[in-house]
C-alpha cells in the first residue's frame, strides 16, 4: 500500500459553479444515471415492473378472464389491457419509495448531503430514473397485449395521447413515491404500505371488473378512484370495450381524460411539495 | 462597485482564528428530543493537525461529526470548518471537506471505479477527469484489481479503503472519519491504519472518531474525551494516560502459597502497594517509572526466588480506565468490551 495516499492537498484543479444551483441539471443527471445502473444490476427489483404486469396479463385474460362478462360487449382481453396498465402504473410508485428508503438505511443519502450538490438534486435523480423505468413496463405490457390478442382501433393521436397519459400520471406517482419514501423509514415499511393501501386501490377500480358489477359504496369508490379513470381513459383512447361511459354516468366516467390529468395535476401540485418539505426534515435530524 | 455588508468588517478578527485552526466549535449542542447529544461541544482542532474523538457509544462523537459536516444542524452555537461557517455557508464546508461515515457508505451496486467517478462527477471534476482521479486512488488505496467489481463484492477492509478514497476524490482539506475502523478484523484494522498513516503525513486535517484509545493513541496527535455531549478531558495519549495512572504491572502466580512473596516483590518493584485478588491469584500494581524496566527487573526478582508465574505482562489503561478515572464512572456503552490489552504494542512511545 502506498503511504503516499494524500499527498499534500495540492491546489484544487477543477472549475467549480459559483453556486451549487448552477449544477442541479447535471448533478441530477449523474444521480439518475446511478440509479438506472442500479436497475440494471438488480434485475429481480424491477419484476414489479416486468414480470408482474405480464403475469397479471396472462392471469386475467386466460384464467378469469372467461368469467368475466363486459357490458356492451366486446373482448375482455381487450378491456383488460386499459386496466393492467392503470395498475402498474399506480405501482411504479413503490420503485422510488423503495430506491429512497434503500440510500436512507445505508447511508447514501449522507454521502450525498456530504457533497457540494444543491439536495434537491438527490431526489430529481431518482425521480428522473425512475421516470425512464417506467417506460419499462408500458413497453413490455404492450408487447404482451399484443401477444394475447389486444387491439388499438384508433388513431395515431389518440395513440398517442394514451401514452403520454400514462408517462404523466406515471410521473405523478413518482411524486407519491417520494413522499413515501420521506415518511417511510424502512424498506419494509415500504413493503407493508404497498400492500395496505395501494393494492385495495388499484382493486377497487374498473381495473379488472366494470365498476357496474360492484356492490353500494365500493361502486361509488370505484367510479372515483383515479385508478378507474385512468383505465377508462386508456381503453376510451384506444378505442377499446369499455372506454365509453353509458348516458348519465358520473362526471369521472363521462370524461375519463379530462379526470386523469385532473388527478395527475393534483397529486403532482399536493405531493411534491409535501414530498420535498418532509423529506428536507427527514434529513435535517 | 458594491457596498461591502456590514459583518465583513468583523471577519479580519475572525479570520485570524480561522488561519491557524482548521476546525471551530463553540457550544455546539444539539437536542434529539429530551436527550443532549451535544451538550455544549467545544473544540479546535489545528490546520494539519490529527485528532482523535474519543468516546463510547453515544457520548456524541457521531452527532459532532454530523454537524460539522453540515448533515444536521446545531440547536445552539457555531462552529467553522477551514474557515467556512457551518450553517451560514454549508456549500463552501462541503467543498472544503471529505466524510468517511460509520458504516462505509460505498455503493454496493457500483464498481470501485463508477463509484470514485461518481463522487468525482458531484464534485464537478468533468467527467474525463473524475474518471482519471479514481484510476489514481484505486491505485493508491491497492483496489486497481478490484476496481472494476461491484463494491458488494469487496470485504470489509476493502470497502473502508473505497470508503476513504471516496473522501479524498476532491482532494479535502479537512476529512472527517467517522469510527474509521470499527467492525474490521485485527489485520484489516491494521491496514487501515497503515493507510491512516499516510493519510496524515499528507498535510490534510484529520478529525476521526474512536471508541478504542488504542486506536486513538496510534494515529492521534491529539485527543478529545467526549462523554454524554460533553468534553470531559484533552491531551495526548501520554498525558491521558498518566491521569489515569500510567500501565499496570501484572503478575498471576501459579500457586497461591506464593501471593504474599509475590505481593512483597512487586511492591518492591512498583514502589507502590499493589491490590491482590486472592481469587484471580493475581497481584496489581501501578508501573509508575518506565514500565519495560519495572517488567524486566520483575520477571528477573521472580526468577530469582524461583517463583512459578502463569501469567507476567504490562497492562495500558482502556477506555474504561480512562472514563473512570475522568468521570468517575465507567462509560455506559459496550465500550467496557474491550479488557485489558497487552503490552508491547505500546511501549515504543514510552519515555
Amino acid at each position: 500500500m502506498s503511504t503516499q495516499t494524500a499527498a499534500a492537498p495540492a491546489p484544487v484543479r477543477h472549475a467549480r459553479p459559483d453556486s451549487a444551483r448552477g449544477s442541479f441539471v447535471s448533478d441530477t443527471w449523474v444521480i439518475a444515471r446511478r440509479g438506472l445502473v442500479h436497475m440494471r444490476r438488480q434485475p429481480e427489483a424491477l419484476s414489479d415492473a416486468t414480470i408482474q404486469p405480464v403475469m397479471f396479463v396472462l392471469l386475467f385474460a386466460f384464467v378469469f378472464g372467461g368469467a368475466i362478462s363486459v357490458p356492451g360487449g366486446g373482448s375482455y382481453k381487450e378491456f383488460l389491457m386499459g386496466g393492467i396498465f392503470a395498475q402498474t402504473i399506480v405501482f411504479g410508485c413503490f420503485g422510488v419509495a423503495l430506491a429512497l428508503s434503500h440510500d436512507r438505511t445505508n447511508g447514501a443519502i449522507d454521502r450525498f448531503h456530504s457533497l457540494p450538490i444543491p439536495r434537491s438534486s438527490v431526489l430529481a435523480g431518482h425521480a428522473v430514473a425512475n421516470l425512464i423505468r417506467s417506460f419499462l413496463p408500458i413497453g413490455f405490457m404492450t408487447v404482451t397485449g399484443f401477444v394475447v390478442g389486444w387491439r388499438i382501433h384508433s388513431g395515431p393521436l389518440d395513440i398517442l395521447a394514451a401514452y403520454g397519459l400514462m408517462v404523466a400520471f406515471s410521473f405523478a406517482m413518482i411524486w407519491v413515491g417520494v413522499l413515501l419514501g420521506s415518511l417511510v423509514r424502512t424498506p419494509e415499511a415500504v413493503q407493508g404500505v404497498a400492500f395496505v393501501v395501494i393494492f385495495p386501490v388499484t382493486f377497487i377500480a374498473s381495473t379488472f371488473v366494470p365498476t357496474s358489477t360492484l356492490p353500494g359504496v365500493l361502486k361509488t369508490i370505484a367510479e372515483w378512484n383515479p385508478t378507474s379513470s385512468l383505465a377508462n381513459a386508456l381503453r376510451n383512447l384506444f378505442e377499446n370495450p369499455g372506454g365509453t361511459a353509458p348516458p348519465g354516468s358520473v362526471w369521472p366516467l363521462a370524461h375519463p381524460v379530462a379526470y386523469t390529468l385532473l388527478w395527475a395535476i393534483g397529486i403532482v401540485v399536493v405531493c411534491a411539495p409535501l414530498a420535498v418539505m418532509q423529506y428536507q426534515r427527514s434529513i435535517k435530524s | 462597485m458594491k457596498f461591502t455588508p456590514i459583518e465583513k468588517f468583523s471577519k479580519p478578527c475572525k479570520a485570524a482564528t480561522v488561519t491557524t485552526n482548521a476546525i471551530e466549535a463553540h457550544g455546539l449542542v444539539k437536542r434529539y428530543g429530551d436527550k443532549r447529544a451535544l451538550d455544549g461541544v467545544d473544540l479546535d482542532v489545528a490546520r494539519g493537525a490529527v485528532c482523535a474523538l474519543l468516546g463510547p457509544n453515544g457520548a456524541g462523537k457521531t452527532t459532532a461529526v454530523r454537524v460539522l459536516t453540515t448533515l444536521t444542524l446545531p440547536d445552539a452555537g457555531h462552529a467553522t470548518v477551514a474557515g467556512h461557517d457551518v450553517v451560514g455557508d454549508p456549500v463552501a464546508v462541503r467543498r472544503a471537506m471529505g466524510l468517511a461515515a460509520q458504516d462505509a457508505t460505498v455503493d454496493q451496486l457500483l464498481t470501485g471505479h463508477e463509484n470514485l467517478t461518481m463522487i468525482g462527477e458531484l464534485h464537478h471534476l468533468g467527467r474525463k477527469a473524475a474518471r482519471e482521479r479514481a484510476t489514481v486512488l484505486l491505485e493508491q488505496f491497492s483496489l486497481t484489481d478490484a476496481g472494476s467489481k461491484l463494491a458488494r463484492d469487496y470485504s470489509g477492509g476493502m470497502r473502508r479503503r473505497l470508503d476513504l478514497a471516496a473522501t479524498l476524490v476532491a482532494q479535502p482539506q479537512v476529512l472527517f472519519l467517522d469510527e474509521p475502523t470499527t467492525g474490521l478484523d485485527p489485520r484489516a484494522r491494521n491496514e487501515l491504519w497503515d493507510v491512516l498513516d499516510g493519510l496524515v503525513s499528507g498535510g490534510a486535517t484529520l478529525l476521526l472518531t474512536t471508541q478504542y484509545l488504542e486506536e486513538a493513541d496510534r494515529l492521534a496527535d491529539d485527543i478529545i474525551v467526549v462523554d454524554h455531549g460533553r468534553v470531559i478531558a484533552r491531551g495526548d495519549a501520554r498525558s491521558l494516560k498518566r491521569q489515569v495512572g500510567g500501565d499496570q504491572l501484572r503478575v498471576v502466580v501459579a500457586d497461591r502459597a506464593d501471593l504474599d512473596e509475590v505481593t512483597a516483590i512487586v511492591g518492591r518493584i512498583a514502589g507502590a502497594a499493589p491490590t491482590v485478588d486472592a481469587g484471580e491469584r493475581l497481584v496489581v500494581a501501578p508501573a509508575v517509572d518506565g514500565g519495560v524496566a519495572a517488567i524486566g527487573a520483575l520477571a528477573d526478582a521472580l526468577g530469582d526466588a524461583d517463583i512459578a508465574v502463569e501469567d507476567l505482562g504490562l497492562t495500558q489503561p482502556t477506555l474504561d480506565d480512562v472514563f473512570l478515572t475522568l468521570t468517575g464512572a465507567p462509560p455506559e456503552a459496550e465500550a467496557g468490551r474491550e479488557a485489558g490489552v497487552p503490552v508491547a504494542t505500546i511501549s515504543e512511545d514510552r519515555s
